[in-house]
Parts: structure tokens; C-alpha cells; sequence
């Protein structure tokens, strides 16, 4: 009889179903990165003059910063000079205008994810923006958000058709000088989508984003940017899955979101990039920069993110709560096995008056990997009544792994009211054998304590997303009765 | 129902159970009693099939299978339920979706259709009142902060919904007052029937006061050293353990 450990184990580290390649012709620059480069990046996407400007700038200041080691990760030396920063499906210059007009291969690659993006297939009620390493090479149902007054289109196209909306915002929640991932796609992003909900608007449907890096030796910088206006509402998703590959790839993105008064966001994301093999050859290098600015009273943005990809995340999906009454929450479910590391965590910067915020993380890991978060609560003098209530519990599965818990706080304000609750527990065998000993099937079992550990995150994510979710993590959706 | 044939059960190198022989027709409930380390729960171990256990010797058959060839979840799938001495914890896992998912792996087992949420909410519901225990157990997690007497109710309570032919009751009784164990045994009384057996692990007499045995056997050492009737645990609890271990000498 095998050991129960090495069940967990099994089921935990399922093999990774995405990795597969999609063979396309390609248009990739020569790996290097210089200021010539990002010129042609910036002209092959026919973009306005600030534009270029402010990659030249983020891309001068860049050189003069060094990578930030203060988290708990081992990182192999990264030389970004031998990365190509463009790599897009070669078709004609002109981007599908339908989606008739895709290249079936790419059409193909989506519906093997499980994101057909062929409107009358896909579940209704989801708008998808599909990014292929460095280009989106779909929108769906934009006409039927446009009547809604919502703008929901790749970055790209977003600074050709709407330049001062974009220009207005970008970089005002994540500066060009803010860290150096930051930096680094500031200057060099390629796509990523944009959104602008106008106000009192609530957006008729779930808009996502699927990525999907494919060619070798390339970098995706995605850049988000997301922008609730008064009053409005929006659900966005993300996903993000790549081919198995031996040398790691590194991706950077951005995401900045802006809401005004009485607005509200749900961003979710289901981050399954590939974690390299179980010895820890390859794998994404996911070093991402969220941050969402409560500019106006009464908003509230929420992170939900399930993490079980990539061979080292650093991702810390943060809060400025600005406006007065505002909230912020960040719901996370941090899944590492094998070799991965994840350092993840959120910040959340209360400013306003009665800001109030959540986070609930949860950590697994198994194998020999090292799980960590890292949480920053900062009450500012001028948020009187500030809460904040901070949850980390740590399950590990086998005893060659780790969990680590750094959570800072950092209070100026008096009558701020900061709560934190820690746990970390373990699946025992004698818990494996009591499932068992009710018919429930080893692997049923794990998966039924690892969701039940998770529920209080998933119960957060949409539910389509939930779904795929617990698919990935290897659970069956824990049913409610009565 | 279940013949357990010279057993021989070790831990690492160590010699727990050194032979026992043990016969369950459909229908008999039949006590163990026995001193402390005799090997009681080792033995409940090993029929339900908890790794770490190893038999050097024996053999058991159950319905006419071989029941040690059986992962522990066939064997329970096939209707052996042991009501652990020390039942565990589950956090995050609630009573109600544990019981579901357990009922479902058996009917499945079964060729049988998943239980209708309505069907089964109610069926729990009838049950966990014959139990005396509150509903919100249902939606506690299992077994999470509930007291000693509470977690041998759940146990009863998980029995009485999966219907088990072969039912191993170990130390049920320990941490029982007085009226629990009224609950527990009436409980476990409603389950018998000519087709279902029990084992049942214990160390007082009292709880043979409320299920009738039809044979109490002695482990002591590894070994069954007496059998009788109901009468033999009221001698044990007059004379104590010495008395049957003197007479084996
Ligand atoms: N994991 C173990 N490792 C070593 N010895 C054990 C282990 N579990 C039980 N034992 C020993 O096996 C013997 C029988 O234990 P047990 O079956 O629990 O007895 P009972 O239930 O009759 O009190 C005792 O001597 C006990 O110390
Ligand atoms: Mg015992």
C-alpha cells in the first residue's frame, strides 16, 4: 500500500495540462534591449509620441536600479539583454478586424485552454481579451459593451483610439519609477488590456483576460489599466497559462486600477503559468506589480487570486485607500509544489478617513517548496477609524516544505483597529485514513480538505471561475445543502 | 460475516497481536474486553486497514473476500465502519458535506445514483434527532472543538447514515456520561438487525448493560484467551483482568 504521503503528493502534483506549444509563424525581435529596440516596439505598434517618450524614460531610470532582494526567493541571475521583447503571430499588419479572421491555429491553442472565443460558444455573459505573447489577437462581444458605453480593448489599441484617456491614467497608480519590474515594463510592455467603465454604469458582463506566452526566450509584459468611474461596477478576470520549457521566461506585468466615488471592482485571476518540472528546471519567472488607487469615497476594489503556477511568484496585489469610507480586500489562495517559490502578499495603505480592509491568505505547500506572505497594513494619521483584519493560514503537505508569515504593520493613526489571526496546520495521515475509512478515496480526501481549507478565497471568485479554480487545485466543488 | 483466522500483527518489530482467532456470524454482536495495550484498537486497525500495521501471519475473510487484499476505502465501500477510539479533526471540512461525500462513495460503489440533496438533507436530519445532537453540528467542521462524548456521537451519527454491515465500535463508551451513553447505545441498538454484526471494544461492563452481547471475548497480551457469554463480562468486572490472565498461565 503506498504511503499517504506520497498520495497527497500525487494528487497535489498533478501534471501541467497546458503545456503545450502552438506552432505559428511568428514575428519576434532579435533578443537585446536598447533604446533603439523599444523605439521599433513603440513604432510597430503605431503608438502616440508620450508614448515612446515615457518607455525612454522608464527605460533611462531602469538602468540606474537594481533587482529588490529583500524577498524570500532564490532567483538564478537573470541577463535581461538576451531576452527578445516582441514576439507576435505574423499576419497581415493590420489586426483582425472579426473573428472570422483569426488564424485557426490560434483559435485552436484557446479552445484547448477552455476559452473558445468564438462568441456563440463561450459562456454568455463573459467578454474575453485573448494576449498571445505579446499582442491580443482577440476581443470578444465589444459591440455589446460598447452600447453600454464600456470600453474594453487591448492597451494597444487603446492608445491609438482613445490616447488622452490613456494618457491620463497610465502610470498614475504605478509610477514608471516604482520598482524595478515596474520600471522595466514601463518601459518595454507589449499589450494587456484596457478598460474604462463610465459613470453609473455597471458593466453588463464579466470581462477577462486570458495570457498565454508561447514562443521561447521571450518576456511578456503585460500592462493593465482599469478605470471605474463614479458610481460604476465592473467584474474582471484573468488567467494565465504557458508551454512546459526548459529555460525559465520571465513575465512582468503591470495593473493599475482607478476608482472614483461610490465605484467598485472584483479583480480575480487564476495565475496556472507553468512551474517547471518536479526538480525545478524551468518555469515562469512571475514578478508582477498590482495596485489599485480608491481615489474616491465610499469605493471598494477586491483581489481574489488563486496562484498555482509559475517557478517563483512575487506578487503583492495592493490597496491605497484614498477616499473616505473606502475598502479594500485581497482574498488569496497560494498553491506552490515541487520547487516552487512563492513570495506573495498584499499591501494595503490606509490614507482616508474609516478605510476599511480584509485579507484572507492562504498558503499550501507541498513537495519541497517555500511558500511565503508577506503583508503590509499602513494606517496613515489622517485615517481615523482605519480597520484591518488579516488572516494567514499556512497548510503544508509532507515535511520537505515551508511556509513563512511576514506580516508588517505600520500605524500612525491612534485609533486604527488592527486585528491579525495566523494558523498552520498539516494534512495527517490519520486524517487521510479516517476519509478513507468513510469510502472517500485518498485523492477525494485531499481534495476535500484543501478546499474546504480554501473556501472562505473561493467562495470570492466568480463562479465560472471557482470552477476552473478547483479543476486546477484538483478539487470537486464542495456542495452546499440546505 | 467475518472470520478472523490465527492473526499475527506486528508493529516495526514488535509482536502486538500473536494469533487471534475471532468468528462473527451475520446478525451477533460480540464484545471484546481487555486490559489496556492488549491490542484492542491494533486489532480495529488492522480490519478497517491503517497503514503501519504489518501481518506476518493470518488471515481474514470477509463476505467471502479477502479482506486484507482491500484498500482501507473498498473495505469500508463494502460496509466495514469502524467508529474510531480518537476520532480526528477536520477544519474547513463540514460534518453534513463529509457524511454526503461518504454516502456517495458507497452508493457509487454500489452502481447507485448520487443522493438527491433533499432526500439526503432530510434522512440527516431524522437521524442526527434520534441522536439528540443539534443540527448546527452538521454544518460544524468535523469533529473541530467538539467534546469527547460529542465526537462519539458523530461517530454513531456517521454509522447510522452509512448502514455498515460489519460495525467495529472501539471504545465507544469512554467519554460517555451516563445519558449519552443511553443515546449512543439506543443508537447503536436501532442499527442491529439480523444482517448487520458488531464488534465492540470496551472496557466496562456497563455499556453491556445497554447492548445485549451474544459473545464476550477476552484479549489479553495479542491473544483471545476466553470467550463466553454475557455473563463473562460481569465475572471480569467482579474479578478483574488478573483472574483470566492467571487461569491462561
Ligand atoms: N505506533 C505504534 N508504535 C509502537 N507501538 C504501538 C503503536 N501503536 C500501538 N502500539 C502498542 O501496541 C500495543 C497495543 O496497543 P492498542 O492496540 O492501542 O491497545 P488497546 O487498544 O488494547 O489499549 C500497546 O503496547 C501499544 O503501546
Ligand atoms: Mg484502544
Amino acid at each position: 500500500m503506498s504511503s499517504s504521503a506520497e498520495e497527497i503528493e500525487k494528487v497535489i502534483g498533478q501534471k501541467y495540462k497546458d503545456g503545450f506549444v502552438t506552432d505559428i509563424e511568428v514575428e519576434t525581435f532579435e533578443p537585446g534591449l536598447n533604446e533603439e529596440i523599444i523605439a521599433r516596439l513603440s513604432a510597430i505598434k503605431g503608438e502616440p509620441e508620450f508614448m515612446l517618450e515615457y518607455r525612454l524614460q522608464a527605460f533611462r531610470h531602469w538602468q540606474t536600479m537594481k533587482e529588490p532582494n529583500w524577498a524570500q526567493l532564490k532567483i538564478d541571475p537573470i541577463d535581461y539583454y538576451s531576452i527578445s521583447y516582441y514576439s507576435a503571430p505574423k499576419k497581415d499588419s493590420d489586426k483582425p478586424q472579426s473573428l472570422d479572421e483569426i488564424d485557426p491555429e490560434l483559435l485552436e491553442t484557446y479552445k484547448k485552454l477552455g476559452i473558445p472565443l468564438d462568441e456563440q460558444e463561450r459562456l454568455a455573459g463573459v467578454a474575453v481579451d485573448a494576449v498571445f505573447d505579446s499582442v491580443s489577437v482577440a476581443t470578444t462581444f465589444k459591440g455589446k459593451l460598447k452600447d453600454a458605453g464600456v470600453i474594453f480593448c487591448p492597451i494597444s489599441e487603446a492608445l491609438q483610439e482613445y490616447p488622452e484617456l490613456v494618457k491620463q491614467y497610465l502610470g498614475t497608480v504605478v509610477s514608471e519609477k516604482d520598482n524595478f519590474f515596474a520600471t522595466l515594463n514601463a518601459a518595454v510592455f507589449t499589450d494587456g488590456s484596457f478598460v474604462y467603465i463610465p459613470k453609473g454604469v455597471r458593466c453588463p458582463m464579466e470581462l477577462s483576460t486570458y495570457f498565454r506566452i508561447n514562443a521561447a526566450n521571450t518576456g511578456q509584459f503585460e500592462r493593465t489599466l482599469i478605470i471605474a468611474d463614479e458610481g460604476s461596477h465592473v467584474s474582471y478576470l484573468e488567467g494565465c497559462t504557458a508551454p512546459m520549457r526548459d529555460e525559465n521566461q520571465l513575465h512582468a506585468a503591470v495593473v493599475e486600477l482607478v476608482l472614483m466615488d461610490n465605484a467598485e471592482i472584483k479583480y480575480s485571476t487564476v495565475q496556472n503559468w507553468y512551474p517547471g518540472d518536479e526538480n525545478g528546471v524551468g518555469g515562469i519567472y512571475n514578478f508582477v506589480t498590482k495596485r489599485a488607487e480608491c481615489r474616491g469615497a465610499n469605493s471598494k476594489v477586491s483581489w481574489t487570486q488563486v496562484e498555482t503556477g509559475s517557478a517563483i511568484t512575487w506578487k503583492y496585489p495592493s490597496c491605497v485607500l484614498l477616499g473616505d469610507n473606502s475598502v479594500g480586500e485581497f482574498y488569496s489562495v497560494a498553491v506552490t509544489n515541487n520547487c516552487q517559490q512563492a513570495d506573495t502578499g498584499t499591501k494595503m495603505i490606509h490614507i482616508g478617513k474609516n478605510t476599511r480592509s480584509t485579507i484572507i491568505s492562504k498558503g499550501i505547500s507541498a513537495g519541497r517548496s517555500q511558500n511565503t506572505y508577506r503583508g503590509l497594513v499602513k494606517v496613515a494619521k489622517s485615517a481615523e477609524g482605519a480597520r484591518n483584519y488579516t488572516q494567514c493560514d499556512s497548510l503544508l503537505v509532507g515535511d520537505k516544505c515551508a511556509a513563512h508569515t511576514f506580516p508588517y504593520v505600520e500605524v500612525k493613526q491612534p485609533s486604527a483597529q488592527i486585528e491579525h489571526e495566523a494558523t498552520t496546520s498539516k494534512i495527517s495521515e490519520d486524517q487521510l485514513f479516517f476519509c478513507q475509512q468513510r469510502g472517500i478515496s485518498p485523492e477525494d480526501a485531499v481534495s476535500m480538505i484543501v478546499n474546504g481549507f480554501c473556501k472562505s478565497v473561493f467562495k470570492e471568485l466568480p463562479m465560472e471561475f471557482a470552477v476552473e479554480a478547483q479543476a486546477l487545485l484538483g478539487l470537486s466543488l464542495e456542495g452546499y445543502v440546505g | 460475516m467475518i472470520s478472523i483466522k490465527n492473526l499475527h500483527v506486528s508493529i516495526g518489530d514488535k509482536a502486538i497481536l500473536k494469533g487471534v482467532n475471532l468468528e462473527i456470524p451475520a446478525g451477533e454482536v460480540h464484545a471484546i474486553m481487555g486490559p489496556n495495550g492488549a491490542g484492542k484498537s491494533t486489532l480495529s486497525h488492522v480490519l478497517s486497514g491503517k497503514a503501519g500495521y504489518t501481518v506476518t501471519e493470518g488471515s481474514v475473510t470477509y463476505k467471502g473476500q479477502d479482506l486484507l487484499a482491500l484498500e482501507p476505502e473498498m473495505r469500508a465501500r463494502e460496509g466495514v465502519f469502524l467508529a474510531f477510539q480518537y476520532p480526528v479533526e477536520i477544519p474547513g471540512v463540514s460534518n453534513i458535506y463529509l457524511l454526503k461525500a461518504a454516502l456517495n462513495a458507497m452508493r457509487k460503489h454500489r452502481g447507485e445514483a448520487e443522493v438527491d440533496a433533499l432526500d439526503f438533507l432530510a434522512l440527516v436530519k431524522d437521524k442526527i434527532k434520534t441522536l439528540e445532537m443539534d443540527e448546527k453540528f452538521l454544518y460544524r467542521a468535523v469533529n473541530e472543538g467538539f467534546s469527547g462524548g460529542e465526537k462519539k456521537r458523530n461517530e454513531i451519527l456517521q454509522a447510522t447514515i452509512l448502514e455498515p454491515s460489519f460495525c467495529i465500535l472501539d471504545e465507544t463508551d469512554s467519554g460517555l456520561d451516563i445519558d449519552a451513553l443511553k443515546v449512543v447505545s439506543a443508537g447503536v441498538n436501532a442499527l442491529r438487525d439480523e444482517a448487520r454484526s458488531f464488534l465492540m471494544i470496551t472496557h466496562y461492563q456497563r455499556l453491556l448493560d445497554y447492548i445485549k452481547p451474544d459473545v464476550v471475548h477476552v484479549l489479553a497480551d495479542g491473544k483471545i484467551v476466553k470467550s463466553g457469554g454475557p455473563e463473562l463480562a460481569l465475572e471480569l468486572e467482579a474479578k478483574g483482568y488478573h483472574w483470566v490472565e492467571e487461569q491462561v498461565a
